[in-house]
């Protein structure tokens, strides 16, 4: 008699351990939410691992524009963020930002769907760690990059490559948990 | 003067007639179904139009997900929308249109995820499910199948003697 009551504790046990289970990762799911660093309405930009895409862009009102052949050409890597004056969770990063500037990383920003006077009053207020800044006013250049909002920011190798993309803003627990090993996989 | 008066009448009856042929012809024209229109900056033909709709009700807003291009009021759907018509006016097939959002959206851009390696799961799961339950209903029956019969033990059998006699 003890096969029976094996398959019946199995019974009563395996669908309690399924809902267990299923609680417990949907618990680390809303954790993760909550600190950043899942973001269920992102999506693999299929950019990472290919090189950058085609394009120029001219600079914002003082500032230097780039485009591909001067990513591809840098020695470092550089970290493009796509962002706006009038885009909220930009502003919450730019602290974020200015460290990661501080700390030597080059960030190279691409203003999108900005108006050059909100452009300048932004960078005056929040601060500017990039190098250089370019404008997309039309924000067609944002689309080749698969950018479906602001802020997202790419890091590119030298040579070129996409090697690694958030949508979302750049706050300290994305800069540790994926920023930062990408930026060792490339040293 | 008699005849005068009915050739006159006559004249202005064909002028009359004329007049409103004209006029008629004049209305027809301008109320006859526009063939060109323009949609988020574009204009292109009804024909284009339609096509360029097929193709926006299968892609996905990303800002608003749960919409399709061509529903949706953001902003970057309009832009969307304008790249479509303008690609469908260059005579771009849908297929090419499709690749181009693929291409820098990746396959999260399609409201209908496509048949590959990657989607099988997701795809074959009401298959997968309807097998686990067809198992699990299977052993069921298997288990709860009347097996023999237990022998009597002494006592009954002793009982089973004592009634039949």
């Amino acid at each position: 008699m003890a096969a029976p009551s094996v398959s019946r504790r199995l019974m009563l046990g395996l669908p309690l351990a399924v809902v267990a289970t299923g609680g417990i990762g949907f618990y680390a799911l809303l954790e993760r939410m909550r600190s950043g660093s899942y973001n269920p309405q992102d999506f693999n930009n299929p950019l990472v691992g290919h090189p950058a895409p085609e394009f120029t862009l001219p600079g914002a009102d003082g500032h230097q524009g780039f485009d591909r052949a001067a990513l591809a050409v840098q020695k470092r890597p550089v970290l493009v963020n796509f962002f706006a004056s009038w885009c909220v969770p930009c502003a919450g990063e730019a602290p974020f930002l200015d460290k990661l500037a501080q700390s030597g990383l080059d960030l190279w920003g691409i203003a999108y769907q900005d108006k050059p006077e909100a452009l300048a009053l932004y960078l005056a207020k929040y601060g500017n760690p990039y190098r250089r800044v370019a404008s997309d006013r039309s924000g067609r250049v944002a689309i080749n990059w698969g950018v479906y909002g602001v802020p997202e920011s790419f890091l590119i190798a030298p040579g070129g490559m996409v090697r690694w993309h958030v949508a979302g803003p750049l706050v300290p627990e994305v800069i540790q948990r994926q920023l930062m090993p990408a930026l060792r996989r490339l040293a | 003067m008699k005849r005068v008066l009915i050739l006159l009448c006559l004249g202005l009856m064909v002028t009359f007639g004329i007049a409103v042929a004209a006029g008629t012809a004049a209305m027809a024209d301008t109320l006859a179904t526009p063939t060109t229109i323009v949609r988020d900056g574009v204009t292109l033909t009804i024909a284009q139009e339609k096509r360029a709709e097929v193709i926006g009700n299968k892609l996905r807003c990303l800002v608003c997900q749960n919409e399709t291009v061509e529903n949706s009021r953001a902003g970057l759907a309009k832009q969307f929308r304008g790249i479509i018509r303008r690609r469908v006016v260059r005579g771009e097939t849908n297929e090419q249109i499709i690749a181009f959002m693929v291409k820098r959206y990746g396959i999260f851009v399609l409201l209908k995820p496509p048949l590959i390696p990657l989607t099988w799961l997701l795809w074959f799961s009401p298959a997968i499910a309807l097998l686990a339950g067809l198992g699990v209903v299977l052993l069921a029956r298997r288990r709860t199948a009347p097996g023999p019969e237990p022998d009597l033990t002494e006592t009954e059998r002793a009982r089973l003697k004592d009634i039949l006699s």
